[in-house]
């Protein structure tokens, strides 16, 4: 991509961007904008013409009309912290950020409701409603400064999707600025809205259909009791097999992670938690009421026990479980004593795919001599296969994207999705060829039209044109065959 | 790979729309009364019917859209499980296409989400005759939009539903109902509060001064609520969630018209002097009588709701609520692209 603007082009923006009123934080400074450059998908990288830091929705609606009229494009951004480069900025655009929009508007206990600026980090949400007893589901790893509208804009899930939904089913309202500066008011209190559900569609967009300017979130009350426990098998096959155990015996676990013998003896390395030895860690939480939660305890350890675990500890207090939490949420930091660097898949399958899945993903390690981590939401047939390479030599990082797109390729052959979490992006662009046929390519981008005629939202990401399709050899056409391409970032 | 019926439904789709002659999708013809009247030529789908993959563990059910609800939840019953969303079926016929095109939920809707909240996937035929696959078979899925969810309550008029996929739930092991004498305020406040608990509430529903709460769940956790919230035993509690769901409680019987107000949980009062039953936490209020269209509309929006005029009545002033002018705008547009000739039961949902 060519960094350099038209000068002429640049001064427009600049001059459209100070025409707001109130006036409006902009960075254009080369130096300042070098921080912008990406998200957390840092393999690729672009300088935007300007950053736009708005503090108000309207300031937002008048950046929009200013950006539609001038042609420019407009890509949103919270925290940055999307793993698929949803947010990483147009070399000739303006790159808005939210983050100033950052306040708690309001709490209501009685109805569970929080209604929040975008640029609200998701922990937030919930410190702000923890006096009421009350709490905001979704928990994605980032959640300490990942903002509500990132989450929103990519569906966040997390470990609790299982029993506690995605973020699209604790998200009740939506204020949003579309493609043309209007602004659309989606759900709101009640229950459900007239018309077509445009809110289900703006959530998981990508920053495609609108710029999300507030939200209002559904809380839910603390459960009584939690327990969880930690359960070591022998092989990976028996984990797995343990998870659809479990859903099968009618339980369903508020979490259920898993993670294999690269990963446990990462984390070893990095935290010495002393965890047992095992080929397969499985983390499994459970809550509700109290006698409840107890009977359910029991009922997952008569089921761990019979699936083969041979251990099994469970959390006697919340010092001891996050202690156990430790290794699942520290496993990412963990990893990067592995190899310097590594590369997270987020395809998901059925679950009862979950073994067989597994076994050709190690298979595919062996043939590429590349070393392969799984830590995954197993409950969920979510995984997060890690690939490890060292982008300091000469080939790796495409190699391992290569091996990438093999997983993903096996995702899909099991019915399963190339992305399950962390988004299309830029990442995977070339995998919705794979996924998708060349009719509902069209409808996602009739879909986008619809909200934003000009194109001006983050162009070029989330859906592939049908072009770059042909080119990379044609819709379902499968991507071990495929010349390697000579777009940026592949 | 597609199957004969969706070959030759695209097929007639497709001269549909070289036409331009309007189609009115049917499943079992159960819903004929909501919505905008009907018309157009039948396109019958009820013959596209049976469940195409299912496996407990996975908690996923795949199913071809003119499949009976009936055959559905009774698949489900066999293994322990169940649509979570309780959808109400308003005869024998019902079809789960016909229930997601409604976005039809039932008592439990509020505490474990509505029809649109438990869709994975959704093949549809568009407007274009073309036959395209949204969404899938897994339970998280962030790849393209999710034009599946779009589908529930479009009634139709975005595509004909052809197979959907549904996140699928254990049922409860136990349940219990509870009554409590209360005034409308008392209930609202009620109902609220206890939505801020942990107790495990599966439906409310109040008229003529009683309360009823369902709870569902471990038994354990049944009884400890129970405990916790007193009121008086309903025995028969079952058989009244039932009348509830499928409208055969005496509040329901005549033909005077039904508004379906959807408001804000915590809205207080409104439409008093009319007979009201009102569930969902507080959020769904049913009201018998000639409200008037633009009275109806103003009492909903100012408790930050909307209104619908559900059975009967002067629909001439239209049947839902109007969509504010840049949500239209979006509408107009999605219609435009799914259904380019304006053939999928235009009309139906008042302007598309």
């Amino acid at each position: 991509m060519n960094a350099v603007a038209h000068p002429d082009r640049r001064a427009d923006v600049l001059a459209a961007l100070a025409s707001v009123r109130p006036a409006l934080a902009v960075v254009a400074e080369p130096e300042r904008l070098a921080a912008f450059e990406t998200d957390a998908y840092i393999q690729h990288r672009a300088t935007p013409l300007a950053v736009a830091l708005p503090d108000s929705e309207d300031q937002v609606r008048q950046i929009a009309r200013a950006l539609e009229r001038l042609g420019v494009a407009l890509v949103s951004r919270g925290a940055g912290t999307g793993l698929s480069g949803g947010a990483i900025p147009d070399p000739d655009g303006v790159l808005l950020v939210c983050t100033r929009m950052r306040r708690v508007l309001a709490v209501d206990a009685i109805a569970r409701l929080a209604t929040v600026e975008p640029g609200v980090a998701n922990a937030r949400v919930t410190e702000a409603a923890a006096p009421a007893g009350l709490y905001f589901a979704p928990d994605p790893s980032s959640q300490v400064v990942s903002s509500i509208g990132g989450n929103i804009a990519e569906n966040a899930g997390g470990v609790h999707c299982l029993k506690y939904g995605l973020t699209v089913h604790n998200v009740v309202g939506l204020r949003v600025i579309d493609g043309e500066g209007d602004l659309l008011e989606l759900g709101g209190e009640a229950l459900d809205s007239p018309g077509y559900d445009l809110l289900a569609v703006l959530c998981g967009s990508e920053g495609n259909l609108g710029v999300i300017t507030g939200a209002t979130l559904r809380l839910l009350p603390r459960p009584e009791a939690t327990e969880t426990m930690l359960a070591a098998f022998g092989t990976v096959k028996a984990g797995a097999e343990a998870v659809g155990a479990i859903i099968g015996a009618g339980v369903i676990p508020a979490a259920i992670e898993m993670m294999d013998r690269v990963v446990i003896d990462a984390c070893e390395r990095y935290m010495a938690l002393g965890l047992p030895k095992a080929e397969a860690l499985l983390l499994v939480e459970v809550d509700g009421g109290a006698e409840e939660t107890a009977e359910t305890l029991a009922k997952v350890r008569g089921i761990l026990a019979s699936c083969g675990a041979t251990e099994v500890r469970v959390a006697k207090n919340d010092e001891e479980r996050a202690n156990l939490w430790k290794s699942r949420k520290g496993a990412f930091a963990a990893l990067a004593t592995v190899m310097p660097d590594y590369y997270t898949m987020d395809g998901t399958i059925p679950r009862r795919a979950l073994p067989e899945v597994l076994e050709s993903i190690y298979a595919l390690g062996r043939e590429y001599g590349m070393v392969i981590g799984n830590v995954f939401h197993a409950g969920d047939g979510n995984m997060h296969p890690c690939i490890f390479y060292d982008s300091a030599k000469a080939g790796e990082l495409e190699r391992s994207e290569e091996l990438g797109g093999r997983i993903l390729e096996l995702c899909i052959d099991h019915g399963g999705t190339i992305t399950g979490e962390h988004g299309v992006g830029l990442e995977k662009l070339k995998a919705m060829c794979l996924q998708f046929r060349e009719g509902e390519i069209a409808a996602f981008h009739d879909v986008k039209r619809a909200f934003d005629p000009a194109g001006i939202l983050n162009p070029g990401k989330a859906v592939p044109t049908l072009k770059r399709c042909a080119e990379w050899g044609g819709l379902h056409v499968r991507g071990g065959r495929i010349p390697r391409p000579d777009i940026p970032r592949f | 790979m597609a199957d004969k019926f969706i070959i030759d439904l695209a097929e007639r789709v497709r001269e549909h729309a070289a036409r331009k002659a309007p189609l009115r999708i049917r499943g079992g013809g159960t819903k004929d009364f909501y919505g905008a009247p009907p018309a157009g030529e039948p396109l019958d789908v009820a013959g596209y019917a049976g469940i195409v993959a299912y496996e407990p563990r996975e908690l996923v059910l795949v199913v071809k859209a003119g499949t009976r609800l009936a055959e559905v939840e009774a698949a489900l019953a066999a293994e322990g499980q169940m649509l979570a969303f309780e959808p109400p079926r308003f005869g024998e016929a019902a079809t789960i296409g016909g229930t997601v095109a409604c976005n039809l939920s039932g008592p439990r809707r509020p505490y474990a989400g509505a029809a649109r909240d438990f869709i994975l996937g959704a093949r549809i035929v568009s407007g274009k005759g073309e036959d395209l696959s949204f969404g899938g078979r897994v339970i998280k899925n962030v790849a393209g939009y999710d034009v599946s969810r779009l589908m529930a309550g479009a009634l139709g008029t975005l595509g004909v539903l052809t197979e959907l996929s549904f996140k699928v739930l254990p049922r409860p092991p136990a349940e219990a109902t509870l009554a409590f004498e209360m005034t409308e305020a008392q209930m609202i406040e009620a109902v609220n509060r206890w939505a801020g608990q942990p107790l495990p509430l599966s439906a409310t529903a109040w008229e003529a001064g009683v309360l009823r709460v369902r709870l569902s769940g471990a038994a354990s956790a049944v009884a400890a609520a129970r405990t916790k919230l007193g009121g008086a035993d309903v025995a028969d509690g079952a058989a009244y969630w039932e009348g509830l769901r499928e409208h055969r409680l005496p509040f329901f019987a005549g033909d005077r018209p039904l508004w379906r107000l959807s408001v804000a949980q915590t809205a207080a009062p409104i439409a008093a002097g009319n007979p009201q039953l009102i569930e969902w936490g507080g959020g769904l209020r049913w009201v018998s009588g000639d409200l008037g269209t633009s009275p109806a509309r103003e009492a909903a929006a100012a408790a930050k709701g909307h209104a619908t005029l559900f059975r009967g009545g002067d629909r001439a002033a239209g049947v839902f609520h109007p969509l504010a002018p840049a949500l239209a705008k979006i509408h107009r547009r999605l219609k435009g692209a799914f259904d380019p000739a304006g053939i999928l039961n235009p009309g139906r949902m008042d302007n598309f």
